[in-house]
């Protein structure tokens, strides 16, 4: 369903049938998280519209539908760019706020929500109310996976930038502990940090990465010859993948060729690099349906998190990928701040995203080894990545579950949203009676997950 | 709900004593399946059975009353365990009889009730569950026809007709259901050491219940149609199935 208007959103929410409603963005979660098997979901991408866009102090109230590119293309031209934004612009504002996406400047801006001054949501009891941080709404919300209610429009802090470009560093770090050292040290200087790093790299240079850190570059920093135009938007996507690409197309040795190239490609260090906007921020923008490239099996994320001071679960994680050889080309690791929301994916410490084809027979046994590892070490996996989590984990990676259901219960009395990966993980069954359990942190695991 | 790689999270076995049966859902504990619900004509039977999964690790077992024989009652039956443990990942369809083709032969009452077991009471049970499937818009049914769907062959072609009938309308069954959510897997495997065929003479191929286990749990991750077990049957049949006719006869199959 892709309801025109907020009414549409009521009807559509007030008739949801047995197997419930869901609201859904443009589809960038990586798993079920926008999906719900013989329900309804509401495409909120035809609520799109500007409400108020303050020049001023870097505010803007926009529906819950509009996505960062629609966003970026009037901000940016006003001097202005969202506070947070992930690895692709095609995301909307609503699903950013249910995901509460970080960025690579999460070690110092923290999530998408953090500059949410307020958003209206639409309960599932029909109730359209005014939610700020600090709310349990908003609590719940934030990083909610879309189960407490329809976000009609948010109200955004924004950043003021003066030009559509980035000065970077790059550098490469040989082995794990180097790329973690220069990170712990370094990134406090840097707005957005992130690096590369190959999963396939083996012994002496296990980890072996290649650190790219910036800033938006100011007027003063651009060359002459741009100064005149320093804000023009970031150019569309010219290149698309084919529509078929055989499978095993990215295997071991394809990956492993790719990542020997990337890696020497990198300078081993540079300063100041001008980069613009669009492939600093959104390298996979770049090619429309890149995520083709893997072949009718498909891939699937894997993003973990583990607390600093567990470094040695991050190192048999990267031990476990590198000796197991899943090929991964696009592994990202990354140090967080805290988080916001009760199901929040940040946490403070160490994050490692990766995709692997979704083939090979020993995958299912490797990742859940991880999810052992990641959840004995207080750390958790991005629900909005995942796609195959062992729900017998999910109550020790995400403590605050029972916290957050009893909120979503207060505004969802009579379970009219779901979605598959509701269903798969249980996030929604009630807890069961405290203390008679024999696991009773672990909501809903055991028995059927309500409809 | 089933996950992105194919694992499995609660099962519904339509002939929960069968052998193969239980080594498929013994597989799918192994694995991540939690809540097993097993029907069977007589549930009473399988205390020892839940018992076993639950020390597998199985978290909600139960065994359902289940007569294949009376199409009437499936409804209820279903219907029943559906709405008591909400979304069925998997419908295992596993009743069935073999028979004796000597005796049958001279029995056309006998053999009429034969394949009212393996064909008619699987076209009710299939419907019933398909719709349950289609509503809570996601599921696999899994159908355990024979290779002898494949060629009827003279010594037991009762059996292989029966099969032949339920594998047809499962296919088009699959066929049907495309873009619901359901997917429909036909096994076909071989001759298989279970008590069914306890005392028949190995063949060719002859494999074993747990082999068949392991083959639709790999069949369910990859999403597959048809499984032969073990899988070189494909090719074989494939001949066979081609053979003319005077050649067909001559073969003591």
């Amino acid at each position: 369903m892709r309801p025109e208007g907020v009414e549409a959103v009521e009807r559509a929410v007030s008739g949801a049938g047995p197997r419930g409603v869901l609201p859904r963005g443009l589809g960038r979660a990586y798993g079920d998280a926008a999906q719900n098997a013989g329900g309804a979901v509401l495409d909120m991408t035809a609520l799109r519209g500007f409400h108020d866009v303050d020049v001023h102090h870097g505010r803007v109230t926009v529906d819950a539908g509009v996505s960062l590119d629609e966003l970026i293309a009037v901000l940016l031209p006003l001097g202005w760019f969202p506070r947070v934004v992930p690895g692709t612009r095609y995301v909307t504002v609503g699903g950013a706020i249910a995901s509460d996406i970080h960025g690579k400047n999460h070690h110092g801006e923290g999530t998408f929500c953090e500059h949410v001054e307020s958003f209206e949501l639409l309960t599932p009891a029909g109730e359209r109310m005014l939610v700020a941080p600090g709310d349990d709404a908003f609590r719940a919300t934030a990083g909610g996976m879309g189960l407490t209610g329809v976000v009609l429009r948010a109200t955004l802090r924004l950043m003021r930038v003066e030009t559509s470009w980035v000065r970077e560093d790059v550098d490469r770090a040989r082995d794990l502990d180097d790329v973690m050292a220069r990170m712990a040290a370094g990134d406090a200087g840097y707005r957005y940090s992130v690096a590369w790093i190959d999963c396939l790299a083996r012994g002496a240079s296990l980890g072996r990465s290649v650190l790219m850190r910036g800033d938006h570059a100011t007027l003063d920093e651009l060359p002459p010859g741009r100064r005149e135009r320093p804000l023009a938007p970031p150019p569309q996507p010219r290149l698309s993948a084919p529509p078929w690409a055989p499978n095993g197309l990215l295997r071991r040795s394809t990956v492993r060729a790719f990542n020997e190239l990337y890696f020497r490609h990198a300078p081993a260090s540079a300063r100041d690099r001008l980069v613009a906007l669009q492939p600093f921020f959104f390298p996979l923008d770049a090619v429309r349906g890149w995520n083709r490239m893997y072949g009718s099996r498909g891939f699937l994320q894997y993003q973990l998190v583990v607390p600093f001071g567990a470094e040695d679960a991050l190192r048999d994680a990267v031990e476990r990928l590198a000796g197991s050889g899943a090929a991964s080309f696009l592994a990202v690791l990354k140090r967080f701040g805290g988080g916001r929301g009760l199901l929040s994916f940040p946490v403070e410490g160490w994050t490692l995203a990766l995709d692997v084809p979704a083939s090979g027979s020993g995958l299912v046994g490797l990742l859940d080894g991880l999810d052992e590892v990641v959840a004995g070490a207080g750390g958790r996996v991005y629900l909005s990545k995942d796609s195959r989590l062992r729900p017998d984990v999910v109550g020790a990676m995400y403590p605050e579950l029972p916290a957050w259901n009893e909120i979503r219960g207060r505004l969802d009395p009579d379970g009219r949203f779901n979605s598959d990966l509701s269903r798969r993980l249980g996030l929604t069954a009630p807890v069961r009676g405290r203390g008679g359990h024999d696991q009773p942190r672990i909501a809903g695991l055991r028995g059927p997950t309500p409809r | 709900m089933r996950d992105a790689l194919g694992s499995v999270q609660s099962v519904l076995v339509l002939g929960g004593g069968s052998d193969i049966a239980r080594a498929v859902v013994r597989a799918l504990v192994a694995e991540r399946t939690r809540t097993v619900l097993l029907g069977a004509r007589d549930p009473g039977k399988l205390d020892e059975e839940i018992e076993a999964l639950r020390a597998l690790g199985a978290e909600t077992v139960e065994a359902f009353a289940f007569d294949a024989d009376d199409p009437g009652s499936h409804e209820r039956a279903l219907g029943e365990a559906f709405a008591r443990h909400g979304d069925v990942d998997v419908v295992l369809v596993a009743f069935g009889v073999l028979g004796d083709q000597e005796m049958l032969k001279r029995d056309p009452a006998a053999a009429v009730a034969h394949v009212q077991t393996n064909f008619t009471g699987a076209v009710s049970a299939l419907l019933v569950a398909a719709e349950r499937l289609k509503a809570q818009g996601h599921g696999s049914l899994v159908v355990l026809s024979s290779v002898s769907a494949e060629r009827p062959r003279r010594s037991n072609f009762v059996y292989g007709a029966s099969k032949a009938g339920l594998d047809a309308f499962a296919q088009g069954l699959g066929d049907e259901l495309a873009g619901s959510g359901v997917h429909v897997m036909v096994v076909r495997p071989g001759m298989v050491r279970t008590k069914m065929t306890a005392g028949l003479e190995d063949v060719p191929f002859t494999t074993t219940p747990e082999k068949v286990a392991s083959e639709v749990v790999k069949g369910l991750r990859r999403g597959a149609h048809t499984v032969w077990v073990p899988p070189v049957l494909r090719l074989v049949f494939t001949g066979l199935r081609h053979l003319p006719r005077p050649v067909f006869r001559r073969l003591d199959l």
